[in-house]
């Protein structure tokens, strides 16, 4: 068809725009159609901030502990009663003596065993001085600390108790503030977290396999031998997922508002702005992916095998990064995900402007612009 | 009479309001070479998945090689060959791999297994690509194959879902010489196609439109029904009124 | 059993045959397992700290002294206001800021008390609460230490309960002995689980299923032929695993060998069972490998690798009860630090059994043949 306008170029721009509207088209309704995935498309970041939100907690409650007491006297009898009083342990006193201790901890329900010495109360009281011992199942050393350490206390202030005049001297008084996170709820590191992790694995592995999906069933070459630059079929490809995972987006900013009053603190565009860069990055990667694979399985095992631990672990969410190795912390930076985390927590917790992330998005940009000139020239190279 | 292999009375198979099948009765008597024609849509793929017992029937009753396609799909599967529309040979085995595969799976011995695939290879003429991979091969090499394993446990009656699709005319020609001589050892033949001039080679055909089986005789008889000079003809005035298809 | 014979002869010629995959399978636990650990590691040691000192004491920096002497800290700003410090926060580059206040040690002697400033950045729980709690551990040492110096002077008897604490199993608390077997419990049931989702859904995408349902082969002995392949492959696997851990981390099993296989054994039964349900549910491998990613996420969260189940909350506890990784954790750290024998894991052999049983049966009941 002729069109009457001057400039060949612009009519070019147009049709090129409305076949790539039409690719998108297709693409979508393809996205659409599979109801299984799209289910679990959108249930997913919402299982996920449940989960986070009620149901893990780093906080070390309710362990089953075992207490040998040889004393049986009145001192032992009082503070095991207040060990019975605290949330933090669940006391079993079957009379077991110490030799069964390491049964229990073998049969793993067991953390902590406390022993009490013969003579307990008689030593405190004319000795000055008594004894009590703590075994911890170590296996986990956090917990094993912790407990320790609530253990400890339980008995400190027990003794300061008994010492009546003599503790109450000389005090002092921390006075503790916990900022950006009053009640120190545990989802406030896990929000921005499940948005990154969610987005990248999202983009990343459904780009990527539906692609290889077609580079497998043989359609892609009928696409590429379409009229139609073989760029604009990818980025069509790319689309519906980009859109997708904005209402992920939103979803999660509405959980997290509505159900676990956690406050978007600073701009809600911005936060926008930088979740679509970050998930533009994410499709760039699935793109990579995809023009480096011909099947789907391996597509699939590099996306999800390759990416969901070290996405969860590099990204600073749930693992310190200044705990890990020097090596590893060099690693987590070619992890966007952790530079996107930075970014969420900044916006939405600390409530920060632009000045403060500008640094983080410029490596996220910078990343993109690396793996797309990547992949167009491999998939360039596959094309010639 | 000669013995029916497959009877089918009234077998109508619906996907929701949409008829497939559409009350469906016929019978194909043994070694015969039955064709089974239609226009795109017209309901054969569905039919034969039927009869083949991959698909339950929504009502109608048929029997293939005695046994009910409801109740007895599995005594059924052990008396018949199937060779689908789409390739369906593992692409990533050899041609001998997958002869020994399919061989084991239908229960022939050692011995059998090894005689039979050295037969099918020397009369494929495939010596030298016996431990090629499958997916490597030209598609009427594929085609013959998947012929060869469909009729390797020697059934009653073998399923062609077309067989020929995409192939070249003289790897046509060879492949009927596959099925005549399938035919000639009494395997009833049973096949879908879309070249007229096949189905001039079936002894006889039938013709579905939407659904419906419109006409089923030998080809000679068809075209003097129908006063036409071909079966193209006889086709075409059958089919040109088809709402269905694509 | 001789079509299982066939059926393991194709699935292993398909398996060796795509060495991609292969090689992926083999190299990404060994992999991951040599470098996760030293990721996943919520010691807390290097928790950043910001002092801001308005008393410049003895006292103040005594404290100080004690604080940097724990190990755990890391001094990142020291005399700054508390604006600085805050700074220090907003740029993660403190954690923690104390502000001891003028007049510090003065009161303290001449009122007998006095408080301290501790500003948590809360954002990061597990950092926030573990640090809080060693920063008041020392604090609360400190001042222990300075009481008994001050009133030992004055004379007076105090009754002292001596607290003494052994660690066992792992006594250098080693955080990485702790999440090495949990890791490689996942890294198992993430190659068995997506493998075996994929397996099936990939013969219905090619179409290979119709030959399969065409013939007159058993539901059951398809399933198994799926199966056993890659159960081998688990085991494999699992060994490969237990390799890497003895040679990076020195890790030695301290129980018996042969109950940590017995377990294996069980339990990739019931996660391949998953997998091939998975797969006979879906129609596209993408389907199926998100249907299987979302289930794993769920078993991964709720499987007490990274956080304790006893602290879930009752409704949480009983949905980990229905999830198999979660005894694959247990077990592996039961047998591999503590030595537990069969006895002390037989309720969990018995739980993995039963899903093992039940996952199969539904694999095998939902394969139609004929739809």
């Amino acid at each position: 068809m002729r069109c009457f306008t001057n400039s060949p170029g612009v009519q070019n721009a147009e049709t090129n725009m409305k076949q790539f509207a039409i690719f998108v088209k297709k693409e979508f309704a393809h996205v659409l159609r599979d109801r299984k995935t799209l289910l679990i498309l959108f249930g997913m970041p919402v299982m996920q901030i449940l989960i986070f939100g009620f149901a893990l907690t780093n906080e070390v409650k309710n362990s089953a502990i075992v207490v040998v007491d040889y004393a049986q006297d009145e001192a032992s009898q009082r503070l095991i009663s207040r060990i019975e009083a605290s949330r933090y342990f669940e006391v079993n006193k079957a009379a077991i003596d110490h030799h069964q201790i390491e049964e229990s901890f073998k049969q793993g329900n067991v953390k902590l065993a406390l022993i009490f010495p013969q003579n307990f109360e008689a030593d405190l009281m004319h000795q000055n001085k008594a004894q009590v011992q703590i075994i911890t199942d170590a296996t986990d050393p956090n917990t094993a600390n912790t407990l320790t350490n609530y253990m400890t206390a339980i008995i400190q202030d027990y003794q300061a108790d008994i010492n009546q005049n003599a503790s109450i001297a000389y005090r002092i008084i921390p006075e503790t503030k916990m900022l950006y996170n009053p009640q120190l709820k545990s989802v406030h590191g896990f929000v921005p977290g499940v948005m990154a992790l969610v987005l990248m694995l999202v983009c990343v592995m459904m780009t990527a396999v539906s692609i290889v999906r077609e580079k497998e069933m043989g359609t892609m070459e009928i696409l590429l031998v379409s009229p139609f630059k073989p760029l604009l079929v990818i980025l069509s490809k790319a689309v519906p997922y980009l859109i997708l995972s904005l209402i992920n987006v939103a979803s999660i900013l509405c959980l997290s508002v509505f159900v676990l009053d956690l406050p978007v603190n600073g701009s809600l565009i911005l936060l926008f702005a930088e979740s679509t860069l970050f998930i533009i990055t994410c499709l760039t990667i699935g793109i990579f992916i995809s023009v480096r694979t011909g099947s789907q399985q391996v597509a699939m095992l590099i996306s999800l095998m390759g990416m969901m631990l070290p996405t969860i672990l590099f990204s600073g969410f749930m693992f310190p990064i200044e705990n890990m190795p020097k090596v590893l912390q060099l690693i987590t930076n070619i992890v966007p995900a952790k530079w996107y985390y930075i970014i969420v927590k900044s916006i939405m917790i600390k409530g920060l402007g632009f000045s403060a992330i500008w640094k983080e998005t410029v490596i996220l940009l910078g990343m993109t612009l690396f793996l797309l000139i990547i992949s167009l020239k491999t998939f360039k190279i596959r094309l010639a | 009479m000669q013995d029916v292999v497959i009877k089918t009375d009234k077998l109508t198979k619906r996907f929701g309001d949409f008829v497939a099948t559409n009350a469906i009765t016929f019978g194909v008597y043994k070694g015969e070479i039955f064709g089974f024609l239609g226009a795109n849509g017209a309901g054969k793929t569905t039919a034969m998945r039927m009869l083949c017992g991959l698909s339950k029937p929504s009502s109608g009753d048929a029997t293939i090689a005695g046994f009910n396609v409801y109740r007895e799909t599995e005594e059924i599967k052990k008396n018949i060959g199937y060779m689908s529309q789409k390739f369906s040979l593992y692409e990533d085995l050899t041609v001998l791999e997958n002869i020994r595969f399919f061989g084991g799976i239908y229960g022939l011995t050692d011995q059998q297994i090894k005689t039979k695939s050295e037969e099918l290879i020397e009369r494929l003429g495939l010596e030298s690509e016996a431990k090629k991979l499958v997916g490597s091969l030209p598609l009427g090499w594929k085609q013959k194959l998947s012929f060869s394993v469909a009729v390797l446990h020697e059934p009653r009656i073998v399923f062609l879902d077309e067989p020929t699709g995409g192939v070249d005319p003289v790897t046509r020609r060879q492949f009927w010489d596959l099925i005549y001589a399938a035919a000639e050892r009494g395997v009833t033949v049973f096949v879908t196609t879309h070249y007229m001039d096949e189905a001039e080679y079936c002894n006889r055909i039938s013709i579905m439109v939407d659904g419906k089986i419109e006409a089923l005789d030998s080809p000679t008889q068809l075209k003097r029904n129908f006063n036409a000079s071909s079966m193209d003809e006889v086709f075409y005035q059958l089919a040109r009124g088809a709402k269905r298809g694509d | 059993m001789r079509t299982v014979r066939f059926l393991l002869q194709k699935e292993f010629r398909q398996i060796f045959r795509n060495r991609a995959i292969l090689a992926m399978i083999c190299v990404m636990p060994v992999v991951q397992l040599a470098v996760l650990p030293w990721a996943a590691d919520y010691e807390v040691k290097n928790v950043n700290l910001a002092v801001a000192d308005h008393d410049h004491s003895t006292f103040s920096q005594q404290l100080v002294n004690s604080i940097t002497a724990s190990g755990y800290f890391r001094l990142t700003g020291y005399n700054g206001s508390y604006q600085e410090a805050m700074h220090l926060v907003e740029s993660d580059q403190a954690d923690l800021i104390l502000e001891i206040p003028a007049g510090f040690e003065r009161n303290l002697v001449r009122e007998n008390q006095q408080k301290l400033f501790v500003a948590v950045n809360a954002i990061n729980g597990t950092k926030a609460n573990l640090g809080g709690a060693y920063l008041a551990e020392i604090i609360k040492n400190y001042n222990q230490r300075i009481r008994t110096e001050l009133i030992s002077e004055a004379g007076e008897p105090i009754h002292v309960i001596e607290i003494t604490s052994s660690n066992w199993f792992n006594p250098l608390m080693n955080y990485k002995v702790y999440m090495v077997p949990g890791i490689l419990a996942i890294l198992i049931t993430m190659i068995g689980g997506f493998l075996s989702a994929l397996n099936i859904v990939k013969e219905k995408e090619v179409g290979t299923i119709e030959q399969i349902n065409v013939t007159p082969i058993r539901k059951h002995h398809f399933i198994l032929g799926k199966l056993i392949p890659f159960w081998v492959l688990g085991n494999v696997v699992f060994t490969l695993g237990l390799i890497v851990s003895w040679v990076i981390y020195g890790i030695i099993p301290a129980g018996n060998l042969a109950v940590l296989y017995a377990f294996i054994s069980v339990y990739l039964v019931s996660v391949l069972g998953f997998g091939l349900l998975v797969s006979t549910f879906c129609d596209t491998q993408q389907q199926a490998m998100f249907i299987m990613f979302f289930f794993m996420m769920l078993f991964v969260l709720l499987g007490g690798l990274f956080t304790s189940i006893d602290s879930m909350p009752e409704w949480a506890k009983t949905v980990t009860r229905f999830n198999p990784v979660r005894y694959l954790i247990e077990v592996m750290r039961m047998v591999i630090l503590k030595g537990s024998g069969m006895k002390n894991i037989l309720y969990h052999l018995g739980i993995v059994t039963l899903f093992a049983i039940g996952l199969n049966s539904l694999a095998v009941l939902n394969y139609k043949k004929t739809s």
